[in-house]
């Protein structure tokens, strides 16, 4: 029997393989960033190890700095030590960093691909969720936690118990204003939380294949929104044009390619779970509670829990509409948004951003609403004001600001109000995750874009 | 790490599916550079409430948690298992967890115990009826048990080895040191490599 596609990678990487055992794998990247690898460092320095691989490693800096005045000492002392002890410890163990101010800084998901570093056939890690963004070019990369990233630093490899593996076929041909963030939006909601548990997923059908390499970043990025373990794409032609004449691309491409080429599910492969959405009829999706799952298609209203029939689904429901401040029956499009915010690992790529600019050119903000314009690293920054963006989005009425993690978990000055409500391009809409007693709706960056024009949840079609 | 072999402590029943790890430590209690001194932000939104169980005296000396499903999704964070074992907690026991915090649990010496959704919902109500009654979690015999009830839970013998005898998986892992160079040296050279900085 054939193989799928995330069986062919975590198969090349075992380094050893024992009855009763987890397999040990080989990680092919390590990436870094200031919040989960403090202690790991610590851990080394205790034991007198080294960092086997440096040369597989990189770090930036995203969760905890400011995206304003960054060329000023961080005002917040604690962010400031996590700051300098991370680019002590690359100094001490001689990993490259890119700190704030450096072309390459941004949100760690974002660095990667820009730089040529995530590859197909890779197996990527980092102390971080959102690792599994790094799926969309048909590698195996999942989030760890900090003794992990102790474990891989200190030895390149990770036990990791053998996950189980899933398709998601998604037909058809999106409608226009139909994005990747609303796919996998509709897959969560269908899914659940904890409809990923134990899996692999890989994403395949023709709207799949459809999206650019940026929507296939959005789409895996969310596969632990479903609870999976990672979420990866087959690599084709769009893949290899992407990584071709980046810095880190192959010196020798063909031999790369030739490999990339075999990474597929082989056709008597068999998954141990497929699923099938209908990309035909799928709509701009909105959460309207505080948990992933809890999305519906824009055009519906706040689902009343007395209409759910699984008592934990409506005990969660019920206490989802009480933080979120909604009564059950109210068209979604009739929320009023205080704050917008274009960014994160999700859609804080380039696309993103020339999508939001697309719908807001020549148009101006919703009186009392703020826009926060996020770009999720530097290098696409650069790219936007080169392309003058930036200017639309200041035009438009929008902050304009530098590269990082930013709001969409509100570890730096960037945070949401008590009861302030907000349509996000993020990932997480859970209670607080923007700042205390902040409310998030989760958005496409076209949906984003019309909110912030019309000042309630919309789409480009409602302009 | 500690060994863990069995724990005998009182029962905090919370009464909640999809506990994130936004929920049992935010964002901005993860500045520190230590793994210890995390009890303050452990669950701080919900502690704000003066019913929250943590806030109740009954509760007060808890040591295992009991939780709805989906316990620990979100973020990969291990501070959320830092923060449960900071404030004194040994065990959390739910119906479903997160992969990713169970992972970190599992390495860290937390003892995350599956049991059905069922035995879940009758260990609260026994622990709202006796808040006092002692709950007694064995991996030696991989089972939870309360006043007469026994339940036995499933524990893969690997991690069961690995958390009684406290050993941590880098030492593990360095015994194999010759297979992991091995490996490394059949590597393809198109893999690519973060050093020398190419721009």
């Amino acid at each position: 029997m054939g193989k799928t596609l995330a069986e062919k990678i975590w198969d090349a990487h075992i380094v050893r393989q024992a009855a009763g055992e987890p397999d040990l794998l080989y990680i092919d990247l390590q990436l870094v960033h200031e919040v989960t690898s403090a202690q790991a460092f610590d851990g080394l320095r205790l034991a007198g190890r080294k960092v086997r691989r440096p040369d597989l490693t990189i770090a930036t800096e995203d969760h905890n700095t400011p995206t304003l005045d960054i060329l000023k000492p961080i005002a917040d002392p604690v962010s400031k030590l996590q700051i300098d002890t991370l680019r002590n410890n690359a100094k001490e163990f001689g990993i490259r960093i890119h700190s704030l101010g450096d072309a390459d800084q941004g949100v760690v998901h974002v660095v990667g691909p820009q730089l040529g570093i995530t590859q197909p056939g890779m197996t990527i890690v980092c102390g971080d969720s959102h690792t599994s963004t790094h799926g969309a070019f048909g590698a195996i990369a999942f989030g760890i936690g900090t003794s992990e990233v102790e474990h891989v630093l200190a030895t390149q490899t990770l036990p990791s118990s053998r996950p189980k593996t899933m398709a998601i076929n998604v037909e058809g041909h999106l409608k226009p204003g139909v994005t990747a963030k609303d796919i996998i939006l509709a897959i969560i909601a269908q899914i659940g939380t904890g409809g990923g548990q134990g899996y692999i997923i890989e994403y395949r059908g023709s709207a799949i294949r459809e999206l650019s390499m940026e929507g296939r970043m959005t789409v895996c990025n969310m596969s632990i929104e479903a609870g999976a373990r990672a979420g990866l794409i087959a690599p084709d032609q769009k893949t290899f044009d992407y990584i071709k004449g980046k810095p880190h691309a192959p010196e020798d491409f063909a031999a790369a390619q030739s490999y990339w080429e075999t990474l597929f599910t082989d056709s008597d492969a068999k998954f141990d779970l497929e699923i099938t959405l209908d990309g035909n009829t799928l709509e701009p999706f909105v959460t309207w509670g505080t948990n992933p799952g809890q999305g519906l298609p824009l055009n519906s209203s706040v689902p009343n829990p007395a209409d759910i029939k699984d008592s934990e689904a409506r005990g969660a429901a019920e206490r989802a509409l009480e933080y979120m401040g909604l009564t059950a029956g109210t068209p979604l499009k009739k929320i009023a948004i205080d704050t917008v915010f274009l960014g994160s690992c999700t859609n804080g790529r380039i696309e993103d951003l020339r999508a939001a600019a697309s719908v807001i050119e020549g148009k101006k903000i919703a009186p009392k609403v703020r826009m926060l314009v996020v770009p999720g690293s530097e290098r696409v920054r650069q790219q936007a004001m080169k392309e003058g963006l930036d200017k639309v989005f200041l035009d438009f009425g929008a902050e304009w600001r530098n590269a990082g993690c930013s709001m969409c978990l509100g570890m730096n000055p960037d945070q949401l109000a008590v009861g302030e409500r907000s349509a996000s391009t993020s990932n997480r809409n859970f209670e607080g995750r923007q700042g205390k007693g902040g409310r998030t709706h989760l958005v496409s960056p076209l949906v984003a874009a019309a909110t912030a024009i019309r000042g309630t949840l919309s789409s480009p079609a409602d302009l | 790490m500690e060994k863990f072999i069995k724990h005998t402590g009182t029962g905090v029943p919370l009464r909640r599916s999809n506990v994130d790890t936004d929920q049992i430590i935010p964002a901005v209690y993860l500045k520190r550079v230590t793994r210890s001194g995390f009890e303050d932000g452990l669950f701080s939104a919900w502690r704000n409430d003066p019913e929250f169980v943590l806030n109740r005296d009954e509760y007060k000396n808890g040591t295992v948690l009991v939780a709805g499903p989906e316990f620990g999704t979100g973020s990969s964070r291990e501070h959320a298992v830092w923060a449960l074992q900071n404030y004194g907690f040994k065990v959390v026991i739910s119906s479903r967890f997160a992969d990713i915090f169970r992972g970190n649990s599992l390495k860290g010496g937390l003892l995350t115990v599956i049991l059905p959704q069922e035995d879940v919902e009758a260990i609260w109500q026994a622990i709202e009826a006796a808040p006092t009654m002692s709950i007694t979690v064995d991996l030696e015999t991989r089972t939870v048990s309360y006043n007469a009830v026994t339940l036995t839970f499933e524990l893969d013998d690997y991690t069961r080895w690995r958390l009684m005898e406290g050993l941590d998986d880098i030492g593990l892992t360095l015994k194999h040191i010759e297979s992991i160079d091995t490996f490394e040296a059949t590597r393809p050279s198109y893999k690519p490599t973060t050093l020398p900085i190419r721009i």
